[in-house]
C-alpha cells in the first residue's frame, strides 16, 4: 500500500463536510443531509450522495464541488455514487442548519413529513424569520428554487422565503 | 404469455412508458417558462417541469440500465423517433390556455400520485427508490393543481367555461390511463408494476372529489381511437420533439 493511498476518512469527511450548498450557501451538505457517507472499499474512497429533489440542479455543481475539494487535497482514487433510497427528506436537515436558515432570512420546514397527504391540503403554521410572527400567509407554493415556497409576514410585511416540508 | 426469455423486454418497457411520460410533460410544462399569468406561477410552472425532466433522467437511466444495450439516457430522451415514444396522448398535447394546463395538471398528478405511492412497494428495488422519492413531488403538485382547478371552476364564468371546456376536451384521454395491455399484466403479475384496475378505482373517487369542489361536471368517457404507447400519437408530437432534440441531433455527441 502506497502513502498516498491512505486516507484517512475522518479528514476527508471534515474537508467534504465544508462543502457548501451552491443554491443556499448558508448551507453545507453535511446540513442538508445529502451527504450520506464517507468509506473506503478497497482502496477506493466511496462517497454516497442522495438528491434533494429529483430534478434539482444543485445536484451536478456539488459533484463538482466535492471533486474540486478532493483534487485540492491530492484525494485521487476516490467515486461518487448516487443513492436513491431511502428518498431525502426535509426532517435530515440538522439543527444547525435550520438555525443557518433562520439566520439568513429562511424559515426553515415547520413539521415533520410524516404526517403529510396529498388530499387534505393541510396548512401549515408558519412564523416569520424577522418578527417571529406566526400571523404570515402564503403567496406561492414554489419559490426562487425547488426547494423553496414564498411566504408573506402580515405583521411586518416582509415576504421571506419558506423551505417546504418534503 | 410472454415468454419468459422476455422479461426484462417488458420490465424496459414498463420503466420506459413512466421516463417518456415525465420528459414529454416535463418538456410541455417547460413552455410556460416567461409566458405563465403571473410571475408565481411562472416559477410554479418552471419548477414542476424540472421534477418532471429530473424523474425522467432517473426513469431512462434506469430503462437503459434493463435494456442492457449500452444505451444512456440521453440517447433514448433524444435520439429515438416518434414512433419509438410511448406516452400518454395526453402528456404531448399543446399546452393551450392556462385552464387547459391545470386541467391536464389534475389529471396526471393525481393519477402519478397514485401510481407513485403503489410503486413504493415494487420488486423493482430501483423503481421503488424512484417512486418513493417521486410520490413526494406528486404530492406537492397535486396539492398546487388542484386547489388552482377548484379556484378556476369556482371562479368567474370566464374561468369556470374554460375550464369546463379543457375538461370535455380531454376526457376521452383519460381512457389510456387504464387500459392494461401485456406489459401493465406482467409487470403487475411479477410485482413491479401497479394494479391498474385498483388505480382506477381510486383515481375516480379523488377526481370526482376535485371536481365537485371545483362545480365542474364530469364528461362521458369515450373511447380513444390511437395509442401513445403503442407509438401512434398525435399531430402535436413530431413537433414538440423536432425542438426538445434539435441540438443534439444538429450536433450529434456534443457535450459541454
Amino acid at each position: 500500500m502506497s502513502v498516498k493511498t491512505q486516507i484517512s476518512i475522518p479528514l476527508v469527511k471534515s474537508l467534504l463536510e465544508a462543502v457548501c450548498d451552491p443554491e443556499i450557501p448558508c448551507l453545507t451538505i453535511e446540513d442538508l443531509g445529502v451527504l450520506r457517507e464517507v468509506w473506503l472499499r478497497d482502496e477506493t474512497l466511496v462517497i454516497v450522495i442522495t438528491p434533494t429533489y429529483s430534478g434539482c440542479p444543485a445536484m451536478n455543481t456539488i459533484e463538482e464541488d466535492i471533486r474540486a475539494v478532493l483534487h485540492a487535497n491530492a484525494v485521487e482514487n476516490y467515486t461518487i455514487e448516487t443513492q436513491l433510497a431511502p428518498a431525502w427528506t426535509t426532517d435530515w436537515l440538522s439543527d444547525q442548519g435550520r438555525q443557518k436558515l433562520l439566520d439568513s432570512g429562511i424559515a426553515p420546514p415547520a413539521q415533520s413529513t410524516s404526517d403529510k397527504r396529498a388530499f387534505n391540503s393541510g396548512r401549515v403554521n408558519v412564523a416569520c424569520p424577522q418578527c417571529k410572527s406566526s400571523n404570515t400567509e402564503r403567496v406561492s407554493e414554489f419559490g426562487s428554487t425547488a426547494c423553496k415556497a414564498l411566504y408573506r409576514c402580515l405583521d411586518c410585511l416582509e415576504p421571506f422565503d419558506y423551505f417546504k416540508c418534503l | 404469455m410472454l415468454a419468459e426469455s422476455s422479461i426484462e423486454a417488458w420490465q424496459f418497457k414498463y420503466v420506459l412508458r413512466l421516463g417518456d411520460n415525465a420528459l414529454i410533460l416535463g418538456q410541455r410544462l417547460s413552455e410556460w417558462c416567461g409566458h405563465s399569468p403571473f410571475v408565481e406561477e411562472d416559477v410554479a410552472m418552471a419548477n414542476t417541469a424540472l421534477d418532471h425532466i429530473g424523474r425522467a433522467r432517473m426513469l431512462l437511466t434506469h430503462a437503459a440500465d434493463l435494456e442492457g444495450d449500452g444505451r444512456s439516457e440521453d440517447d433514448l430522451a433524444y435520439l429515438r423517433n416518434e414512433r419509438q415514444f410511448t406516452n400518454f396522448l395526453l402528456c404531448e398535447l399543446p399546452i393551450d390556455d392556462f385552464a387547459f394546463t391545470i386541467v391536464r395538471q389534475v389529471l396526471l398528478d393525481a393519477y402519478h400520485y397514485l401510481l407513485y405511492d403503489a410503486l413504493q412497494q415494487s420488486n423493482d428495488a430501483t423503481l421503488a427508490a424512484i417512486a418513493a422519492k417521486v410520490v413526494k413531488e406528486s404530492t406537492y403538485h397535486l396539492r398546487h393543481s388542484s386547489e388552482w382547478l377548484i379556484r378556476l371552476g369556482d371562479g368567474t364564468k370566464e374561468s369556470q367555461q374554460r375550464a369546463q371546456i379543457a375538461l370535455n376536451k380531454q376526457w376521452r384521454f383519460i381512457s389510456e390511463f387504464f387500459h392494461a395491455d401485456e406489459v401493465d399484466h406482467a409487470a403487475f403479475s411479477n410485482g413491479i408494476g401497479a394494479d391498474v384496475a385498483k388505480l382506477e378505482r381510486q383515481w375516480r373517487i379523488e377526481i370526482e372529489l376535485i371536481l365537485n369542489k371545483a362545480t365542474l361536471k364530469q364528461p362521458e368517457d369515450a373511447p380513444l381511437a390511437a395509442s401513445g404507447r403503442a407509438g401512434l400519437h398525435t399531430e402535436h408530437m413530431g413537433f414538440l420533439l423536432a425542438e426538445m432534440q434539435s441540438v443534439p441531433r444538429a450536433y450529434p455527441g456534443l457535450e459541454w
